[in-house]
């Protein structure tokens, strides 16, 4: 039997509109044949992790370019170990510092993408790195 | 005779071999190798270009342009602290900048506190937070506001903020006739490109007019709105939509002015606009030429204004953001230059350049003298700015205009078929056009079909960083929200209340809310507390999500 469809949440946290960078991924990882969840703006880690649990989720990908990195991946990856998510991917992208990323990667935070890297790229990590459970 | 000398060329062009290379536009236009006058058949230059200052203004808005006067160079910033903006604002001022523009942050800009839960780690990160009068005091301490101009970038709460600056004004002794500056307040692209609302479109166009019929009366020098396609094509647009959807825009305010009674020559010369300058340069100095020539003719002959000052579309422009890479940071300086040099040759009224270091963070101080140095470059000894207008008559250059004022022309009539830029909004007709460009674009690099040096051609593998980034400490937000509290404790707070309930029932009963705002931001009521009194009147705004 096929693996199921590797599952994706795309999520902006707090107030940043800037979503040219997550639609575009989102739209990629479906040509690319994953299933995507966009939740969209204005969003807390309480509701991005939430959403997860209820879809089951594969992955949680944060868009973030209002320099609020550290403290929505910080958060996200609590809640995700608390609500028994420890082994999915958290994974994002933005206007995100070298030195952050390294930081984030201790947290536990997958690699983070920012202006100029390619979709393939994106695509390929992310199928090389969820968690994939047998359909 | 023409065509027997361009076929014949035609015939060596062929026969001479043609690279294997995309050859369009960045927009995705096709081009043509080779544009000759028979491309500009039919278009006759004297009401095609006129002259410069002259109807339709295609040539610039001014007779002597910038024989008369240089652009005003206008760097955007704000970070952190209103003291630490302060000193940013001072060291441009020092460096010959020639006016001030704020860069407000993520919470301030959706008319939040830095302590509201959403705010969370944003406070002072991408602009300078400003919760209350005291906030305003501080920004502007010291700076001559009667003598600098000052551009705030500041939308869904445009109004209160602008009430806090003026009660800043006031408090200095500063007459409200003598401040001169530009306030965005353009809400309708925050609605198609950068998601920044409070309200449903109707109160915030309310609010709009409101703030225009305010400062016909009180304000009489400054631009009531920047209505700006800048964030439309930072969304990923082509150039052809971000000319159609601002100028789309722009009608779309003019008609809910004139609805509410107000006189077009009032608030007309006070309209301003503000577009991206993106990498490809002959189609970004065609789109700023097309606009001038598009605008000037709506407000002549379809919205009747008789005062030739109520015709002009005088613009700002600042280079593409969105153009600039993480990967070898110096050369975004090239990349900056060119777009710098575009928006010279199409004939902006200011000009901001972005640093090298904008793909990464928000800018070093290093970075930001390098990019105005730019401008100063461009003006003071590339010879640009000695005559007007110098690609006018150029056959590319005046085909190209031609074709982006046809391609604004047809998506006028699309929008007007879907009932208007609101409807089209709430149909999400723009953002799924600017969707899919964006994505269209970001496959063309992925597939190599257009190129990014450094990015996916000439890359640097495995290449540190090497120059020093702009950090903004996590103290600033405990800094700003203890400032907040502060000012909380020391206010008057029922007076604050008394306030907040005549801006309410102001509200409700449909009154100018200008002059309600400004006794709320004279008693320093927050920001977030503006926004709640009227959000309880006016409702809030949730975008339906989608790629």
């Amino acid at each position: 039997m096929a693996d199921r469809k590797i599952k994706v949440i795309i999520a902006k946290p707090g107030l940043d509109g800037h979503d040219r960078g997550a639609k575009v991924v989102a739209r990629a990882l479906v040509e690319a044949g994953m299933e995507v969840v966009y939740l969209g703006l204005q969003q807390t880690p309480e509701s991005i992790v939430r959403a997860a649990v209820e879809e089951d989720a594969d992955v949680i990908g944060l868009s973030i370019l209002s320099g609020a990195h550290m403290t929505n991946f910080r958060r996200v990856r609590e809640l995700m170990l608390s609500s028994g998510l420890g082994d999915r991917l958290l994974t994002g992208g933005g206007i995100i510092p070298t030195k952050d990323q390294e930081k984030l990667q201790e947290m536990g935070v997958g690699k983070v993408f920012g202006p100029g890297d390619d979709l393939q790229e994106i695509v390929e990590y992310i199928r090389a790195n969820a968690r994939r459970v047998p359909g | 005779m023409g065509n027997r000398t361009k076929t014949a060329w035609a015939e060596k062009y062929e026969a001479g071999g043609v690279r294997d290379a995309d050859f369009t536009s960045i927009s995705g236009r096709p081009l043509e190798p080779l544009y000759t006058w028979e491309d500009l058949a039919g278009s006759d230059p004297e009401t095609r270009l006129g002259w410069p200052g002259e109807y339709p203004y295609t040539r610039g808005v001014h007779p002597s342009m910038y024989r008369g006067k240089l652009w005003t160079m206008r760097q955007f910033a704000g970070m952190g602290t209103p003291d630490q903006t302060n000193e940013r604002y001072r060291f441009l001022l020092e460096k010959g900048q020639t006016g001030l523009s704020v860069a407000f942050d993520n919470p301030t800009l959706y008319g939040r506190d830095s302590d509201h839960a959403l705010a969370a780690g944003e406070v002072g990160k991408t602009g300078v937070a400003v919760d209350t009068l005291a906030d305003m005091e501080r920004l502007f301490a010291g700076i001559p506001l009667d003598r600098v101009s000052t551009s705030m970038t500041i939308n869904a709460p445009a109004a209160w903020i602008f009430a806090m600056f003026l009660a800043n004004a006031e408090k200095r002794g500063i007459g409200f006739d003598k401040l001169r500056g530009t306030l965005q307040n353009d809400i309708l692209k925050e609605y198609i490109a950068q998601k920044e609302w409070i309200f449903p479109p109707e109160p915030h166009l309310r609010l709009i007019t409101d703030l225009m019929a305010f400062c016909a009366e009180k304000v009489p020098q400054w631009n009531t709105i920047s209505i700006s396609g800048y964030h439309i094509r930072e969304a990923g647009s082509t150039a052809a939509q971000e000319l159609a959807f601002t100028l789309a825009d722009g009608f779309c305010y003019v008609e809910h002015a004139l609805a509410a009674g107000l006189d077009i020559e009032d608030f007309a010369p006070r309209l301003s606009f503000f577009f991206n300058s993106h990498l490809d340069f002959f189609e970004e100095i065609a789109k700023m030429r097309a606009a001038r020539r598009i605008w000037a003719r709506a407000m002549r002959d379809k919205y009747k204004a008789k005062n030739p000052r109520s015709w002009l579309c005088r613009f700002h422009v600042q280079t593409a953001g969105c153009s600039l890479t993480a990967q070898q940071p110096e050369i975004n300086i090239v990349r900056t230059a060119l777009e710098a040099l575009a928006g010279v040759l199409g004939g902006c009224q200011s000009l901001h350049t972005n640093s090298m270091d904008e793909a990464l963070a928000l800018p070093s101080e290093k970075a930001v003298e390098i990019a105005l140095r730019t401008q100063q470059i461009i003006a003071f000894e590339s010879g640009a700015a000695n005559v007007i207008d110098p690609l006018g008559g150029s056959y590319y250059i005046e085909k190209l205009t031609n074709d982006l004022e046809e391609e604004a022309e047809r998506y006028f009539r699309k929008i007007d078929e879907l009932g208007g830029v609101v409807k089209a909004i709430e149909q999400g007709f723009f953002q799924r056009e600017i969707t899919r460009a964006a994505y269209e674009y970001e496959m063309a690099l992925s597939r190599r079909k257009k190129f990014h040096v450094g990015v996916n051609e000439f890359a640097n593998l495995g290449q540190k960083l090497e120059i020093p980034l702009l950090e903004i400490d996590e103290s600033t937000e405990r800094d700003q929200v203890a400032a907040l509290l502060r000012t909380k404790a020391e206010r008057d707070n029922g007076a604050v209340r008394e306030s907040l309930a005549a801006l309410k029932t102001a509200a409700a009963a449909g009154r100018n809310l200008m002059p309600p705002l400004l006794e709320c931001a004279r008693r320093y009521a927050t920001l977030g507390e503006i926004s709640d009194a009227l959000t309880a009147v006016f409702g809030s705004y949730r975008e339906q999500p989608f790629f």
